[in-house]
């Protein structure tokens, strides 16, 4: 799950219960959302999350967008994930970041870096509790290329350059940890400590775009191993904790070990859907929206989808594992997008206790039999999408 | 920490209550702490307007058996810039 990126737990005066615990059972409002502001985007990547490409007629305007800040100022809220879509194309983008700060609402937003030139940087260096993270796929070109597009790794470096030269401060350098970058680790370490930046590394899942892409690019079970033994020896690599599948390795990895869909994280979709989590778009995990009565206070409250993520955990076939304390059970998103069930082994679980029913799955859309894959409920990619865009980069 | 001091949250600082205890969140330096008991926010809340530390537990009604682990809770909070000492 994204999590606070910088997290400390006083031990103060005895809990009455572990913290987890209430964590499961949701709190008043999420500890931290992820917002995307807009389906548009220049680039294709083929794993990206909310299929993203054409700006959907139907995006909250800059007024709605100013509500949902008002509502998570009074919700306490006290920062927001920003992405897209490209974030930077909405033409509101400082207008929005403008008011989530001056209303308490400390923004992190993500970006492909195009539209970060040397002016953008300043104005960007001038804001407050401001976050930014570019993200890369690849610590070389023809890595990163294949995967977001010819260009986009010029364009990404080009934008810490600006985001550098204008004293913006420790951005972040964000990477989804896929089969073909995983031995490049150490670079996008050192490419990230060029530019006085932090790394952060992410896992793929199989949602939006990711659904075609996944099994080519999910990393094997040995490079898991070899990512775990890597994040075991940098704690100050971020992971938005969303590597917990790996923690039955063994030692747990910092942060939070938990799915924390609809408990302590959602995501408000660029036309106000809210769901459970930033990688689960799809009618399944949709619990209302944000124009709805009663807004997204009411959503989070009191959606029967929440509701239930909310309830004790079903380990189902995990039930027996000696593991499950450490994974949970793994991430839910990555299940549902295979087609697996929510209670069944995550799909890239290290003991390769799904491998047996993924292959049924194969074998089944082998034969021919129908075993479509959950889709997306909404897929933006422009005509053509499935191969990545070039990018033209803005001088 | 000195029971005698005067402490104040930072004014970057805010917190959000929750069964468990509490939120905080540094707008600052982006740090979240999770305060895990209800007490531990009440004595936050003290801390601005009571003239020490020692008035702020009093203040929130801690007894004073309970006091060492507050005051290693606050030592985090303090090595972590939500609290300061006053001056």
């Amino acid at each position: 799950m994204p999590a606070p990126e910088s997290l400390i737990a006083p031990q103060p005066p005895t809990a009455t219960r572990p913290l987890v615990e209430h964590f499961k059972e949701g709190l008043a409002a999420p500890i931290c959302l992820t917002w995307e502001l807009t389906y548009a985007c220049n680039l294709a990547c083929v794993h990206c999350l909310s299929s993203s490409g054409r700006r959907d007629p139907r995006e909250l305007s800059t007024e709605e967008c100013y509500g949902v800040i008002d509502e998570l100022q009074r919700l306490q809220v006290f920062y927001v994930n920003i992405g897209g879509g490209e974030p930077m194309l909405r033409r509101d983008f400082f207008e929005i970041l403008g008011y989530a700060e001056s209303h308490d609402v400390g923004v992190k937003f993500s970006t492909n870096g195009t539209y970060i030139d040397a002016t953008a940087a300043r104005r960007l260096a001038a804001m407050d509790y401001l976050d930014i993270q570019v993200s890369i796929d690849g610590a070389s070109p023809d890595v990163n290329d294949v995967v977001r597009g010819e260009g986009s790794h010029a364009a990404a470096i080009a934008a810490m350059g600006h985001l550098r030269d204008a004293g913006f401060g420790p951005f972040k350098v964000s990477i989804v940890a896929t089969r073909h970058n995983i031995d490049q680790l150490d670079e996008f370490k050192a490419l990230a400590d060029s530019f006085g930046a932090q790394l952060r590394i992410t896992r793929l899942r199989p949602s939006g775009r990711g659904v075609d892409s996944w099994d080519d690019l999910h990393p094997t079970q040995d490079q898991q191993r070899q990512l775990y033994r890597w994040l075991l020896g940098r704690p100050d690599v971020l992971t938005g904790d969303s590597f917990f599948h790996l923690s039955a390795l063994g030692e747990s990895l910092p942060g939070l070990n938990l799915c924390g869909a609809g408990r302590v994280v959602c995501l408000i979709d660029p036309v106000g859907d809210v769901y459970a989590c930033p990688f689960v778009i799809h009618d399944e995990f949709l619990a209302g929206n944000v124009r709805d009565e009663g807004g997204f206070t009411r959503v989070w409250r009191e959606s029967d989808l929440f509701t239930s993520l909310r309830e004790p955990d079903n380990p189902g076939a995990c039930a027996s594992c000696g593991s499950y304390d450490a994974c949970q059970g793994g991430c839910m998103a990555s299940k549902f997008f295979v087609g697996l069930d929510v209670t069944d082994p995550d799909p890239e679980c290290v003991h390769g206790a799904a491998d047996e029913k993924l292959a049924a799955l194969a074998a089944a859309a082998g034969a021919g039999t129908p075993s479509p894959l959950p889709r997306p409920a909404a897929d933006h990619s422009r005509p053509g999408a499935g191969e990545p865009v070039p990018v033209v980069l803005r001088r | 920490m000195d029971l005698a001091t005067p402490y104040r949250l930072d004014p970057q600082v805010s917190l959000r209550p929750e069964e468990f205890g509490a939120l905080a969140y540094h707008f600052g330096n982006r740090k979240l702490s999770f305060l895990k008991h209800p007490d531990l926010l009440r004595v936050l809340e003290q801390l601005d307007t009571e003239p020490t530390l020692e008035a702020a537990l009093e203040a929130a009604g801690i007894e004073r058996t309970r006091w060492v682990s507050f005051l290693k809770a606050l030592e985090t909070l303090e090595s972590s810039e939500m609290i300061r000492a006053r001056t």
